[in-house]
């Protein structure tokens, strides 16, 4: 289905949305659309805003960020994400921390429909008191003292692999980040994919995703520029820095998305 | 030679051959990645995305780069690092950065300010706290400045510890915690006078006797360290 169908039909207002990809794979082309269509109101979900949020937020369309770590790996901040922080700009948005470790958790218990995840961590730190989503618990064995976090189990999980088969099955490998739980958590699923092919062949580390856990796929040959997708594309490192002095300032931000985004699909 | 670099060669350094490593963005990266090239050729690379035993040919500029994927030894996902490899106890050695550090070895990499209206908004915690607790041995590498050695932390987002499992270098010298916990000044590079580190900490920092003075990079180690990051 053409990814504008796709979105229109599988992501509204309001909506808690995770675009999963961890590094790898991100659904930055599946971002843009959600742009273009001006969803509103967004409860974003990521572990790594990336570059793919911090885009999403300057543009005004997300009310609250959960996530575990809002850097530019290697370049340094996310700047719309900070503006959005230090200064409700271009509105107020509410943050969901975890570290790594909780947001995987988190996922992961969502994908097994339980109401919550354990972890060691979180003890001692500033985050257990910011986060209402994470509580000390006991072990009913042992009495060891561990955290859980709660469950997440988005409206619409959204994510880009390689290839799809004729009959809707789909194949990613490479990196394979928190995608198949942010999936198997989400109420509904979108996939974005570099191609289609007749029959998906065994390879290593490849997470298969059977067409009836999935609603919507849509081929979108490098949909996931600047990020990248193995055996397809390398990360595009020079964007991710070039993205430090794009995003520093509002207009030249706002300037890039007009030109690059929503003048374009 | 610059002040990075000299911080860089002194956290490769740290590092025993066959050790397994929980490599960071940043000057960890190349820390890791320069001993590897040098006296510790069989470390076992690990980025949190998902990669263990990479061999990358060049400096990754993110921690789940193209180059560490295809260099791995296996590929697992982020639920399966941190619970099976990173939270279960597996890595000898976790790097870590901070903007801001405290006397027990606190650190803070979330927000400086406020929480609620911070005046920056710092990336957060990553997998920074389960590396914190669950690393046998964690080495923080962060700049010497009264800024970002402080009384007083503005967020925890991970804990020290005490022990000899706990090292902190920087670009003017190297503080472990003392019987009681307290961070305590243990050398200071070639050139650095104690006073220059003491004026650099916001808090009254205990000078250890003997204080000792790191060997200064070597040729060979620069060189290698220059190279790596030319191939970037």
């Amino acid at each position: 289905m053409p990814l504008a169908d796709a979105v229109a039909e599988h992501v509204r207002d309001g909506d808690q949305l995770a675009l999963e990809g961890f590094t790898h794979l991100i659904p930055f082309a599946a971002a843009h659309e959600i742009l273009r269509q001006g969803r509103r109101e967004l409860a974003l979900v990521r572990m790594t805003p990336d570059v793919v949020y911090d885009q999403l937020i300057g543009m005004g369309c997300a009310r609250q960020l959960t996530f575990s770590y809002g850097g530019n790996p290697g370049v340094g901040s996310l700047h719309r994400f900070r503006d959005a922080v230090e200064h409700g700009w271009p509105v107020e948005l509410e943050v969901v921390e975890h570290s790594h470790a909780g947001l995987a958790a988190a996922y992961a218990a969502g994908a097994a429909h339980l109401p919550f995840g354990v972890l060691r961590g979180y003890e001692g730190t500033d985050l257990m008191s910011e986060n209402d989503s994470v509580a000390a618990v006991e072990s009913p064995f042992t009495g060891e003292r561990v955290s859980a976090v709660k469950a997440i189990n988005p409206d619409v999980a959204i994510i880009h692999a390689q290839h799809a088969d004729r009959r809707g099955n789909v194949m990613l490998w490479g990196l394979a980040g928190v995608q198949k739980e942010a999936v198997l958590a989400a109420e509904r699923a979108l996939v974005t994919v570099e191609e289609v092919v007749g029959e998906l062949e065994p390879r290593p580390h490849a997470v298969v995703l059977p067409a009836w856990v999935l609603n919507a796929i849509a081929v979108v040959p490098g949909g996931t520029w600047p990020s990248y997708a193995d055996g397809y594309s390398a990360r595009d490192n020079a964007f991710y820095a070039a993205w430090d002095e794009i995003s520093r300032d509002r207009d030249r931000f706002a300037e890039w998305m007009r030109e690059h985004v929503l003048e374009v699909g | 030679m610059t002040p990075e670099e000299v911080m860089t060669v002194m956290a490769a350094r740290e590092l025993e051959n066959g050790q397994v490593v929980l490599v960071g963005v940043g000057p960890p990266n190349a820390a890791a990645n320069l001993a590897r090239r040098l006296h510790a050729p069989d470390c076992v690379l690990v980025y949190e995305s998902g990669a263990i035993g990479a061999k990358p040919q060049h400096l990754p500029l993110s921690i789940g780069d193209d180059d560490l994927a295809a260099t791995a030894d296996e590929l697992v996902s982020v639920p399966e690092m941190f619970g099976y490899w990173i939270g279960a106890g597996r890595i000898d050695v976790g790097f870590l950065g901070a903007a801001q550090i405290d006397r027990r070895g606190n650190i803070n990499t979330t927000v400086i300010g406020a929480y609620d209206r911070p005046k920056v908004r710092l990336p957060g915690a990553g997998g920074a706290p389960e590396i914190a607790a669950a690393a046998k041995e964690v080495i923080v590498m962060l700049r010497h400045s009264p800024r970002a050695f402080v009384e007083r932390l503005d967020f925890v987002t991970s804990l020290g510890r005490g022990g000899d499992a706990f090292t902190v270098i920087t670009d003017l010298a190297v503080l472990r915690p003392g019987d009681d916990g307290e961070l305590g000044l243990t050398a200071v590079h070639a050139g650095v006078e104690p006073e220059q580190v003491l004026a650099a900490t916001g808090w009254p920092l205990r000078v250890r006797e003997p204080l000792e003075v790191t060997e200064p990079p070597t040729a060979p180690e620069l060189e290698e360290l220059r190279a790596l990051r030319a191939r970037r």
